[in-house]
């Protein structure tokens, strides 16, 4: 799950990281007050969950709070890559002296967690990377030691920081370590990290993405599954247990295990198909879950036909059978379905499904070519 | 041979009494596992499937000799279980539960290197040698004992090449599941390397799947260290837009080029390894493979 700029500086702020002075608002007269509150010039920043804002005209400077009500007015509802702002966090504008990168976040590669630093802040670290591969510079946790001082001092060196800034970013890098593992993150990352001109490191702008599996024990944000970032149907799907991501083709696709999910759509485009969304069923998913998948595949108006492909292992072929025949007992539906089921109780499967109309498939490929050519009758 | 397990092997049930532990111990031992009892805290001294349940690994393996355990308690358990069992000294721990928070996994992964046991999982289907034994839960009869092993980052995908492979003759010696998380007990390269030295294991597919670039790794370790064994693959995803997590906590395109199915498919095959456009012509394309050399 990301979570917003605001949330993210709240958060580090708890944890002692600075960051300048301000406060979220949903409405201009809100953004207004807070501006009364700072006393000084303001950024009013919308607040959505894609990069590019900032070109988007999502960022603005106020002198003043009537200023800050205007620049909320116009950036509050503005739709930024099909995001609606809802929500501005307006702050104390800093003076930047320079602008540096700072993040902790899980590595796949050490199996670590990593700090990364980079004296080119500011922009996209992935730009750095490709541009300067040089600047950016890495140190790993031990998983039982943690962060070592040395380290801390080494990516201060390496990333030219002055060196009566190294006691302050000690702190913060150990801070961050902490904050990532404290509120289960994969990401916590500080982009720009400025240094102003009073000499002091502060994060002004913040990106962290939790650990959906851990959302159980951080309260504070797990009762928000699924982000405003979500296409609804995602976040129906999600609350139902299902792993769904919309695609918006004419090929609804069912399947269980991502890698069969993906291959699953791949079939169907590698065969002409357009594949309208990846939908893991999850392992030793229930009746009424694969009822609800199919629920929400049929109802997208692009689709023209769907394509279950079940390979049981933990997931019983008989109950995905019985979820697809309780979803068509209760919708009224034209789309064709095209169904494979192998594996474990696959004949009772088919006995479950014989009364429907559904066309079975034995080989895969055979099931993505078929229900390419339906999708493409149905839409003829 | 065969790689991780073969008929041997004395295998432990963690989490043996629960709806999921029971039902695949049963199968495991349908398919001629050596499934000696089981653990679930607080039932100790109870029966199931005619075997021993015990309260604790260590009771376990004070009574009888263990070779591997695989796991099937909830998530929120799970990493306990798996430090408990390398604790208890066994060689192989399979974890089979799925969505174990990353952190707990990244500790968990360095405990059990450090007490030198090999991890297999979190969140994977398993380890099956067929027609010898099977540590998982893969359906039984979609496998056939052979020549060529498989070592993939997805379950049910797995299933679907060993059922190809095994329709067109072509037998298996040793199915491997890495799983799909980021934090990963066994990689790719660990089980490579075991199928290259192992005498019975004459060819490897290797499925893979969009995000991280563990697959370059691997393909850059066969070139250095075994170019002569034959290996052919599949990478799932190729139809995943970036930025969106595809299931898997591990499976999304992400920005700094790489991780896409299309790079390293391209990467794969500018070392010379064959990679299949679709997943059932990976059996075939093996299939020709056996045909080309006769």
């Amino acid at each position: 799950m990301n979570l917003h700029e605001y949330q993210t500086k709240s958060l580090l702020e708890r944890e002692g990281i600075p960051v300048p002075q301000g406060a979220v608002a949903m409405t201009p007269d809100g953004a207004r007050q807070i501006a009364i509150d700072c006393g000084s010039v303001v950024a009013v920043k919308a607040q959505v969950l894609t990069g590019g804002r900032g070109k988007a005209g999502g960022i603005r400077l106020a002198e003043n709070p009537d200023e800050a009500e205007d620049a909320a007015a116009h950036i509050l509802g503005m739709d930024i890559k099909g995001h609606k702002v809802q929500r501005v966090l307006v702050e104390q504008a800093s003076h930047i002296k320079a602008e540096l990168y700072l993040a902790a976040l899980i590595d796949r590669t050490s199996q670590q967690i990593m700090v990364m630093a980079s004296s080119e802040g500011g922009m996209e670290i992935e730009e750095v990377a490709a541009r300067s591969p040089g600047k950016i510079r890495r140190i790993y946790a031990d998983p039982f030691m943690g962060i070592r001082s040395y380290q801390c001092t080494r990516l201060a060196r390496e990333i030219e920081l002055p060196v009566a800034l190294w006691p302050a970013f000690h702190r913060l890098v150990s801070k961050l370590h902490t904050a990532l593992i404290k509120h289960d993150a994969d990401l916590l990352e500080i982009n720009p990290l400025i240094i102003n001109y009073s000499d002091q490191l502060v994060a002004l702008d913040g990106k962290m993405t939790l650990d959906d599996n851990a959302l159980y024990r951080q309260p504070e944000f797990g009762s928000e599954l699924g982000s405003e970032d979500q296409h609804p149907t995602e976040v129906e799907a999600l609350n139902a247990g299902l792993n769904f991501v919309y695609l918006g083709g004419n090929v609804a696709c069912l399947a269980n295990g991502a890698g069969l999910a993906m291959a699953t759509m791949d079939a169907v485009k590698y065969y002409g198909g357009d594949p309208a969304n990846f939908l893991d069923l999850g392992g030793g998913s229930s009746v009424e879950q694969v009822t609800q998948a199919v629920r929400i595949m049929v109802r997208d108006p692009g689709v023209r036909a769907l394509l279950v492909n079940v390979a049981g292992g933990i997931t019983r072929c008989d109950e995905v059978a019985e979820g697809m025949a309780a979803a068509m007992d209760e919708i009224e539906t034209r789309i064709p379905f095209v169904v494979r089921l192998v594996g474990t109780n696959e004949a009772e499967a088919h006995r479950i499904l014989e009364p429907y109309d559904v066309e079975f498939a034995a080989r895969f490929s055979e099931a993505a070519k078929r229900v390419v050519e339906l999708a493409r009758e149905g839409a003829a | 041979m065969s790689i991780l397990i073969d008929a041997d092997t004395r295998i432990l049930v963690q989490g043996f009494t629960g709806r999921q532990g029971s039902f695949h111990a049963e199968r495991m031992l349908e398919y001629g596992s050596r499934v000696i009892g089981g653990v679930t805290p607080g039932k100790g001294g109870q029966e199931v499937l005619g075997l021993p349940v015990w309260n604790s690994v260590a009771e376990a393996v004070a009574e009888q000799a263990v070779d591997a355990s695989i796991i099937f308690v909830p998530a929120r358990f799970a990493a306990d279980a798996i430090m408990e069992a390398a604790d208890a000294g066994i060689g192989l721990i399979c974890c089979i539960t799925e969505h174990i928070p990353v952190h707990d996994m990244i500790k968990v992964r360095a405990y059990v290197s450090m007490k030198g046991c090999r991890l297999l999982g979190a969140n994977c289907p398993g380890v099956i040698s067929p027609g010898k034994s099977k540590m998982g839960i893969m359906p039984n009869q979609l496998f056939s004992p052979g020549t060529t092993g498989i070592v993939s980052r997805s379950g049910t995908l797995t299933y679907e090449v060993a059922d190809a492979l095994s329709q067109l003759g072509v037998g298996q010696s040793s199915v491997v599941g890495i799983g799909g998380d980021p934090i990963q007990g066994t990689n790719f390269i660990d089980v490579l390397k075991m199928f290259a030295e192992d005498p019975d294991t004459e060819r490897v597919v290797m499925i893979g799947e969009i995000g991280g670039t563990a697959e370059q790794t691997a393909a850059e370790y066969l070139k250095t260290h075994h170019p002569n064994l034959p290996v052919f693959g599949f990478i799932a995803g190729m139809s995943a837009p970036p930025g969106k997590r595809m299931g898997h906590a591990g499976a999304i395109v992400s920005g700094g080029g790489g991780t896409s199915a299309a790079d390293k498919i391209s990467m794969f095959r500018s070392m010379g390894l064959p990679v299949a456009d679709h997943a059932e012509q990976l059996a075939e394309i093996v299939k020709a493979s056996l045909e080309d050399r006769d």
